[in-house]
């Protein structure tokens, strides 16, 4: 570059930096009502449908445009959604539920009891694995009028009242999906849902843009006029963006752990790690045990002996959660605190090992073990490495495979791997997130999220299944508590943590978590100041 | 070059004619080798669409799996999936991505003007910023600002670009806030049309430079060791002798021979530039066809991949014949024949 073009360059550069345009929404000061909240969407979800697609960004922003029957509070009591009330029959057999009036979609359709059936048991019952779970247990459901749905199980099924959230049932109008090839209706392009946003414009690889539902069920609600979910692809992108005020709230993993310390000390954002409680999401050490030596009891009490979590969770995850101690996390309903605990103790496991007979060669190994590293991003990988650590201190060699996520689901649900780690969602209930990865009638070749590790121990089989119809909460606890005292004995995988997601949000916004799914919710009553 | 350089015998029409028969027919079998090639490449690679959409579900079961392998028709043998894949392609179809519920032609063309708006900008600056450095380096070769000025592209050449796009970030963006850090243009921002294209060059100066600069130092670094090069032949002395000034020889005898090395680089990174940068796109939340193709990739979108992929390696070879054409401007000794 000559000096000449060099001054010109110069020259655009400023004139660009004077003339920029304000970014932002500092506009929306001091509002109660209106503004435009900037946050992050990432990655890019392929649709919006909830109902047809349930990856966590799609179930993100979709949580402003479709709605459920029912929110939950930070313990996970039921509150009113789109149903007002709701009984339960005395057998827990028949849920009455009713909604309330004057709810439309985005198109001016009511919306009655007759969407909320053909959701339910049509389009989510042939589009949602985790729904399908439940209202498969569904025998009948009744619109006996356009205010009222009726739901008779085939048998109890405790969860059932868990299982009305906007992530697991939201509600599509009937009128659109009826007759139609869903996945392939032209519809799915506009997102017509009911709740108190409706999708303006989406610009592929740079933004989605959502205004108020005007004839949203709700009075007032919603206090923003606009929410714009911009897709920023790279870590560092994301940080600076909230350092600059262009977004004002980020959830999930939008900023890495490393940047929350740096982040949390800036004057303008709060932080928070609720809105996490519905997803509980859980994260182990997950052990092959079809193979020698994950298949020995002893071998997994050692890497939870060997494993410092404490450390783990303060200096890869930044404190941000809770050193798990057995299948339930202590975030979902039944949990037994008194079990069998694993302190770190590097002795404790070499003795383990010992007394299997896996002596260390002359190198101070005991056995190599292939580690597949899950392709989420820099924690995990820090983790692995952390793992691998940890484990060569008691002579466990944790040889670490690099891959990709589509090589990562295929190998880890083809059993084709020896250790790896997962962060499993617990949804609430031991009997929708917790049971499918220990039952044995869940061992499924080729399904994620199944029961992979190969755990078959016929009792905990037992338990959970009595525990899943009980028609009380006492002898849901005794079967719970009981399983959780066998399991944390036997260690089928080696947990980790109960991991805190931070939503780093400006201060001036009000209302963002206020439900256990937290921002996935509708954000009706999300306002500036 | 010089071994290209035969003389063009016989009649001229006829010889034009055979070599553009001769080179539609090599581009149909070269296209159709890539096709399959891309195919049996793309499909080696470990799982499919239906295990990743689980995966980020946090929940499957074996229907939703059967259901996702058969959309994208993953269920039929290879051999049936490939041939019903080249038919598409003799027909010109490009196909259909499930996974974002559109069709590919759309997909790729909503993403293209993007990438080459800032493709295209960063290749013209490189172009004109690394041939007017590297001449100037190469005449003043061994003095103080030749060494300034390859210690310079040398540092460019050798540090990486999503580095030096964090690093323009920082002191553009987050210190000096002269600059946006990323996008293509504001959003939810009333503009009119002419402040939509000052907001636009104004995303764009950042991502621009940052990928210039990388593409300016092989240029620069080219080009100067070209001129030292053109500087010792026997018609520089000529030209000197009979007494032409410095800077006509410079811009005529020069610059015009030692340029063609460049045009080789330049034509095989311009191939390039229609696939976009992975690492600058996602840096700056470039909305272009980089990161459409990373993400098809890690998502195993076949149809969308394979889509990208053709129409890449057409515009590849759309781009040689070009270069070839060029060529033949620049030095007429290189001949049609040779070339084509």
């Amino acid at each position: 570059m000559n000096r000449r073009e060099f001054a010109k360059l110069g020259v655009m550069a400023g004139a660009l930096g004077l003339s920029g345009i304000p970014l932002g929404i500092t506009r929306a000061a001091g509002q109660t009502k209106g503004g435009t909240l900037n946050t992050i969407i990432q990655p890019e979800p392929p649709i919006l449908v909830t109902a047809l697609n349930q990856q966590q960004p799609t179930l993100t922003l979709g949580g402003k445009i479709y709605e459920s029957l029912l929110r939950y509070d930070f313990d996970l009591k039921p509150l009113p959604g789109l149903a007002q009330s709701w009984e339960v029959s005395p057998d827990k057999l028949t849920y009455t539920f009713k909604l309330f009036p004057n709810i439309t979609f985005h198109d001016g359709t009511p919306l009655t009891s007759e969407d909320v059936v053909f959701s339910v048991t049509k389009i989510l019952m042939e589009n949602h694995a985790r729904a399908r779970n439940t209202f498969s247990r569904v025998a009948k459901a009744e619109a006996p009028d356009p205010l009222t749905v009726v739901f008779t199980l085939k048998t109890p099924f405790a969860p059932f009242l868990t299982a009305f959230d906007c992530t697991t049932a939201p509600i599509v109008p009937k009128h659109i999906y009826e007759g139609t090839d869903y996945r392939k209706n032209p519809a799915n392009a506009k997102a017509i849902g009911s709740g108190p946003f409706k999708l303006k414009e989406w610009v592929r690889g740079s933004h989605v843009h959502l205004v108020r539902h005007e004839g949203y069920y709700r009075p007032g609600e919603p206090y923003l006029d606009e929410i714009i979910y911009r897709v920023i692809p790279d870590s560092a992108s994301r940080s600076v963006a909230l350092e600059q005020g262009t977004v004002q709230l980020t959830q999930w993993t939008d900023v890495e752990l490393f940047e929350v310390p740096r982040l949390s000390k800036l004057p303008n954002l709060t932080m928070t790690t609720k809105g996490y409680e519905f997803f509980a999401p859980h994260t182990w050490l997950e052990f092959n045990t079809r193979i020698a030596p994950m298949n020995d009891k002893r071998f997994r009490q050692a890497v939870m002996h060997a494993i410092d979590r404490k450390a783990l969770l303060n200096r890869i995850y930044f404190g941000l959660g809770k050193v798990a101690t057995g299948p339930v996390s202590s975030k979902t309903k039944f949990y037994e605190k008194n079990v069998k605990n694993y302190d770190f103790s590097p002795d404790k496991a070499k003795a383990l090992l010992d007394e299997m007979g896996l002596k260390p060669g002359p190198d101070g190994k005991r056995v190599s073990i292939p580690f597949l590293v899950p392709p989420y991003g820099e924690t995990h990988q820090r983790t692995s490495e952390f793992l691998r650590q940890s484990l060569a201190r008691v002579g466990i060699d944790l040889q670490l495979q690099g891959i990709d996520v589509a090589g990562w689901a295929d190998k880890f649900s083809n059993w084709d791997f020896s250790t790896t780690t997962t962060t499993v969602y617990q949804f609430g209930d031991p009997a929708l997130g917790v049971s499918r990865s220990y039952v044995s009638s869940n061992i499924r070749k080729g399904i994620l999220f199944s029961n992979t590790c190969g755990y078959n121990n016929p009792e905990v089989d037992r338990l959970f299944e009595e525990a899943a119809v009980a028609t009380s909460d006492d002898k849901r606890q005794e079967a719970y508590s009981a399983l959780q005292k066998i399991m944390v004995e036997e260690v089928p995988v080696a947990w980790l943590l109960e991991i805190d997601y931070p939503n780093f949000m400006d201060k001036r916004l009000k209302n963002v978590v206020t439900t256990a799914i937290g921002v996935h919710d509708t954000f009706g009553t999300v306002s500036f100041g | 070059m010089r071994a290209l350089a035969l003389s063009v015998t016989g009649n001229r029409g006829v010889a034009i004619a055979i070599a553009i028969a001769q080179w539609v027919a090599r581009f149909v079998a070269v296209v159709l080798v890539i096709a399959t090639f891309n195919f049996v490449l793309v499909h080696a690679a470990p799982g499919d669409p239906a295990q990743v959409m689980a995966g980020q579900s946090g929940s499957a079961d074996e229907q939703m799996l059967a259901q996702l392998r058969a959309e994208y028709g993953l269920d039929k043998p290879y051999p049936v999936q490939l041939a019903i894949y080249l038919k598409r392609i003799v027909t010109l179809d490009l196909g259909y991505s499930y996974r974002q519920q559109r069709s590919v032609l759309s997909l790729i063309a909503e993403r293209l003007p993007a990438t080459l708006l800032l493709t295209c900008s960063a290749f013209l600056l490189s172009l004109a910023a690394g041939v007017s450095l590297g001449t100037l380096a190469g005449v003043r070769a061994g003095k103080w600002s030749d060494t300034a000025l390859t210690i310079v592209s040398l540092l460019l050449y050798a540090m990486p670009v999503f580095w030096l796009g964090l690093m323009l970030v920082l002191l553009f963006s987050v210190k000096l806030d002269w600059l946006p850090a990323f996008g293509y243009v504001s959003i939810g921002v009333p503009m009119t049309p002419l402040q939509r294209i000052g907001d636009i060059a104004a995303h764009m100066v950042l991502p621009v430079v940052s990928l210039g600069a990388v593409l300016m130092a092989i240029y620069a670094r080219l080009m100067r060791s070209a001129i030292i090069d053109v500087a010792h032949q026997d018609f520089i002395k000529t030209a000197r002798a009979k007494g032409l000034k410095r800077g006509q020889i410079i811009m005529r005898h020069m610059l015009r021979n030692a340029v063609l090395p460049v045009v080789t680089v330049a034509g095989m990174q311009a191939g390039t530039l229609v696939g976009g940068s992975v690492v600058i796109e996602t840096v700056f939340a470039w909305p272009g066809l980089g990161r459409l193709t990373f993400d098809s990739v890690l998502q195993r979108d076949y149809p969308l991949m394979l889509g990208i992929f053709l129409v890449m390696s057409v515009i590849v070879i759309l781009l040689n014949f070009v270069t070839d054409t060029i060529y033949r401007i620049v030095d007429p000794r290189v001949s049609l024949r040779a070339a084509a």
